[in-house]
């Protein structure tokens, strides 16, 4: 059982960077494209990561160490985090904490290390993130609260262990729909951040990165990618699924429903808009109020 | 081993005991300071570098002495008390060391002693100025802390508590070339004594109950002990700069030299904590409102003070209110501390209170060093200004990468010390979240509070660190800089180096806070409860967390310089969308950085703006400034002040200037007195 627990961060490495080609290829399916091949993102992550780098003259160390603080936090992150109700390898009293403080510490030095270009563009990114995260973070936390005092736990695993047997429905709606406002806002996905916007003064999260290359542009986005696993997992264990026999059903499961919400993602990326940056916050506060009458929903 | 001693000092050094040895070192500490400040005056008649020396020396080896006492105190669970007579009315001698003192006493001498060491190199010169007229003060404050810390006597205490504000107030005003550090002066004078009325009212009323200023015999009065908390809490609260008290913290903590600033806001605004928490185990039990109050100001000073320190352009003022954010902090877990006590639920009393006051030992150690940071910075730009400075990293490496983990550890971002304090409280929180019903909304308010203040303090914090140390430099002032002198660089890595060891070393137990929980949880019932959940508190798989992130760390390092090791780095300019020719003023600047958070607070924060914004086809020089008064100060005090100005204007008649009339006024106040003595 312990042993098989590793399998989940292992499996979410190796997986991760499917997820963005699953959404472009939803978004293509709309639209009438054929996308990217399946293997595209290992295929950009091997040619980042042979890459030689070049460097602007203002940037000091804390651009390099930018990325690898924030693939560390990420790595990191994967460890307290379940899937499908199997447990995660790491499981602890107020882990939750642990982990939106290291999702925390990953942004921190991303701003940082795009506010040491000194350019105006990264500057205005890096502004943007923080304002964000001021929403989201107490939103994730009030919503996990939730979740614990649902199930008098106060560790993830076994809250989501838990979760997976009962069938508190109103509960699961309202946390699944704030979750998915969250893991769209952290994500940089339509309708807060257009991934794929070619304007540089409408981007926040690609506008921060636009002077990292070679292995730090690898090391961004494949951490990019595990962090739509990371919060995927959080928002695919709110799922009914029941209890499954045997761990290698559960990880099928959990890995299934962060496919799942990446092909969600793809669909409400080709039929939203981008809300107005000043909207934004809005949203954002949006989903804290649905996270927090989760809350008020526990306390019966 | 507790016990009163009564006898010659000499003989308690003599004792074999090893708790009389630490207090014995303790006493010869506080000796020294007393001795040193008194000598570096003397000798600053003759030698500048005799007073600098016989100065800054003696607060090193005090604090060493000082601080070595403590430890040993804490790990041995010293608690004794020492008594001598004092020829004062209610007062005497009496001394104390306890876990709880022991605790305070910690950080007090450390930072102390580091920051002494600072200001040898930070006053480069003393511009013809007896430098025994700071390392008067200086020692002076910190023995006078120490004495707080230590009296056991509702008279010394004050005495004590009047020492370190006296103190203080003439090393806020030390530069008195700047007439706005007199004016900062005045108004910390002013506050704080205005606490210490309150708090001169709280020891009358605790000592009449008791018929003795002893600490010991303290009771509280039946159906009292609520009023005299909110007493307490108003008084000490001043010192501490719990919202709206704290309206004298932005204004002094800029205007003093840095190594003092570092001391005020790492330690010296703690000894108001310390009389809060001091109170509370002396009175035993409180009603449960003030349990409630305490959840609230803290709340209140948690996110008022964070949104006021974004909004600033002054370096050490935005450090001064996030001063009156970690008291916020600190605030929260006591309170969820006292909300566990009055709800009678152990675990959530031992966590508050092990969070809050871990939490502060952390913020002396990042504070202290943040402080320390600013100070070399405006050491070498001549400027406080966060917008006109910039790129200072790569001309002061040490300074910068300093700044760099004291910004990560007050954000409380794993895996400095910061987080450990803050996850103690959060579990706290969660603790009531998941337990009784009555415990949710305190659970609610303290998560939520910390998520915000959390996520605020991380924006205020890359702006500072980004704008200051990252991309090019904004003025010329900031160009010309270059790193600090060993003496100020070497205190800042030692206080860089012990936020990441107590951030991992904390993680893996904090058995040691047991003593100091157990005092304060030990009111209740199930008293053996509470210090046991402490050794719990800190899972050791989040020691092993920690550790993993900073080897993941380490190990994507190396993977990237090996990945890199085949390739010639090229150099080049940030890329600019093609724009041909950028200067630094168009980077973003901390206004500009904090704007859409500042703009969707101003309702709180009713910034003063004044701009030109461009206009026309062939669009001229434009100008944007921004100002953000304090909301407290402007709103209550200021109004408040002018209103008992005004009415005090109105009895200014009575003053006539002429002897005799004032020989007329004693004459009608003794005759009064005597007939109130004769009728009573």
């Amino acid at each position: 059982m312990k042993l098989a627990s590793w399998l989940h961060p292992i499996l979410a490495v190796a997986l991760a960077p499917l997820l963005p080609v699953l959404i472009q290829r939803v978004k293509a399916l709309f639209a009438g494209r054929c996308g990217p091949p399946w293997g595209q993102g290992y295929r950009d992550l091997w040619k980042l990561l042979r890459k030689g780098g070049t460097y602007s003259r203002t940037t000091t160390w804390v651009f390099r160490a930018g990325p690898i603080v924030q693939f560390a936090c990420l790595l990191v992150a994967l460890l307290v985090v379940p899937a499908g109700g199997l447990s995660a390898p790491v499981a602890f009293d107020g882990d939750w904490i642990l982990l939106a403080y290291v999702l925390g510490l990953g942004r921190f030095f991303t701003v940082s290390a795009a506010l040491d270009t000194g350019s105006s563009f990264e500057g205005m990114g890096a502004s943007r993130e923080v304002q964000f995260a001021v929403f989201t973070e107490p939103a994730l936390l009030i919503g996990l609260a939730a979740l614990a005092r649902e199930t008098q736990s106060l560790s993830l695993s076994p809250i989501y262990a838990e979760l997976a047997t009962g069938w508190e429905l109103p509960l699961r709606i309202l946390l699944g729909a704030g979750f998915f406002i969250l893991y769209l806002a952290e994500n940089c996905r339509i309708p807060v951040d257009d991934p794929n916007t070619h304007l540089e003064l409408t981007m926040i999260h690609e506008v921060m990165v636009l002077d990292h290359g070679a292995v730090d542009f690898g090391f961004i986005q494949w951490g990019s990618a595990l962090k739509l696993w990371v919060l995927g997992a959080l928002w695919a264990g709110l799922l009914p699924l029941g209890t499954l026999p045997g761990p290698l059903t559960r990880l099928a499961a959990g890995a299934g429903g962060i496919l799942a919400l990446a092909v969600l993602t793809g669909i409400v990326e080709s039929v939203t808009a981008r809300v107005r940056l000043l909207r934004v916050p809005q949203l954002l506060v949006g989903a804290g109020v649905l996270c927090t009458l989760g809350l008020l929903l526990t306390i019966r | 081993m507790a016990g009163v001693y009564s006898c010659p000092l000499f003989v308690y050094l003599a004792m074999p005991l090893e708790g009389i040895y630490l207090f014995g070192l303790l006493a010869g500490a506080l000796a020294l300071l007393a001795a040193s400040g008194v000598g570096s005056l003397l000798a600053g008649r003759w030698s500048e570098r005799w007073a600098v020396g016989i100065g800054a020396g003696g607060a090193g080896l005090a604090c060493g002495a000082g601080l070595a006492a403590a430890v040993g105190a804490l790990l041995r669970r010293v608690d004794l008390t020492v008594a001598r007579p004092w020829r004062m009315p209610y007062g005497e001698f009496r001394l104390g060391l306890d876990p709880l003192s022991a605790f305070f006493l910690i950080p007090l001498f450390l930072l102390s002693g580091l920051a002494a060491l600072y200001a040898i190199g930070y006053f480069r010169s003393w511009k013809g100025r007896n430098p025994g007229r700071f390392w008067l003060f200086y020692n002076g404050l910190v023995a006078s802390m120490a004495l707080v810390v230590a009296a056991r006597n509702g008279v010394l205490f004050l005495a004590a508590w009047e020492i370190m504000t006296m103190a203080s107030f003439f090393l806020v005003i030390f530069d008195e070339a700047d007439s706005r550090s007199a004016h900062a002066g005045w108004i910390y004078l002013v506050a704080t004594h205005l606490g210490t009325a309150l708090l001169i009212g709280l020891f009358v009323l605790l000592g009449r109950a008791a018929g003795s200023q002893d600490f010991g015999t303290y009771a509280a009065p039946a159906g009292m002990a609520g009023g005299l908390f909110l007493l307490g809490l108003a008084g000490f609260g001043t010192k501490a700069g719990l919202y709206p008290l704290h309206v004298w913290l932005p204004e002094a903590h800029p205007a003093a030299p840095s190594p003092v600033s570092a001391v005020m806001s790492g330690v010296m605004i703690k000894t108001g904590i310390y009389g809060i928490v001091r109170l509370l185990a002396i009175l035993g039990t409180v009603p449960g409102w003030c349990a409630w109050l305490v959840l609230g100001i803290g709340a209140a000073s948690g996110i008022l003070g964070v949104l006021f320190a974004l909004a600033q352009h002054d370096l050490k003022r935005l450090l001064a209110y996030h001063s009156v954010e970690n008291i916020g902090i600190i605030a929260l877990g006591i309170g969820l501390g006292m909300l566990g006590m009055t709800l009678g639920l152990p675990g959530l009393a031992a966590l508050g209170f092990a969070g809050g006051l871990l939490h502060v030992l952390n913020h002396a150690i990042f504070k202290g060093l943040l402080f320390l940071g600013a100070g070399a910075v405006t050491h070498a730009t001549g400027t406080r200004n966060i917008d006109l400075l910039g790129g200072a990293l790569k001309r002061m490496p040490w300074t910068g990468a300093t700044f760099l983990i004291g910004s990560v550890a007050i954000c409380g971002l794993p895996p400095l010390n910061g987080f450990v304090s803050e996850f103690l409280i959060f579990v706290g929180a969660i603790e009531g979240i998941i337990g009784g019903d009555a415990a949710v909304l305190g659970g609610a308010v303290v998560l939520v509070s910390l998520a915000l203040v959390g996520g605020l303090a991380a924006a205020c914090f890359t702006k500072a660190f980004g704008i200051v140390f990252l991309g090019e430099p904004r003025s010329g002032m900031a160009a010309m800089a270059s790193e600090v002198g060993l003496s100020m660089r070497l205190p800042m890595l030692a206080l860089a180096g012990l936020c990441g060891v107590f951030g991992l070393l904390m993680a893996r137990g904090v058995r040691w806070m047991e003593p100091v929980v157990g005092l304060l949880a030990g009111g209740m019932s199930p008293a053996e409860a509470a210090p046991g959940a402490v050794r719990a508190l800190v899972p050791i798989a989040l020691f092993g967390l920690l550790a993993a992130l900073v080897l993941a760390v380490a190990a994507l390092a190396g993977i990237r310089r090996r990945l890199l090791a085949g390739h010639a780095g090229r150099e080049t300019v940030t890329w600019d969308c093609g724009y041909a020719a950028p200067t630094a003023s168009m980077q973003y600047t901390a206004t500009g950085f904090a704007q859409p958070l500042t703009q969707a607070a101003r309702g709180i924060l009713r910034p003063q703006i004044e701009s030109k914004l461009p206009s026309g086809v062939y669009p001229a020089a434009s100008a944007y400034r921004s100002e953000t008064p304090d909301m407290a100060s402007q709103l209550f005090f200021d109004p408040l002040f002018r209103r008992a100005a005004w009415r005090m204007g109105q009895l200014r008649w009575l003053q006539q200037g002429r002897v005799h009339w004032y020989v007329f006024y004693i004459v009608l106040v003794l005759v009064l007195l005597l007939g109130w003595a004769l009728w009573a």
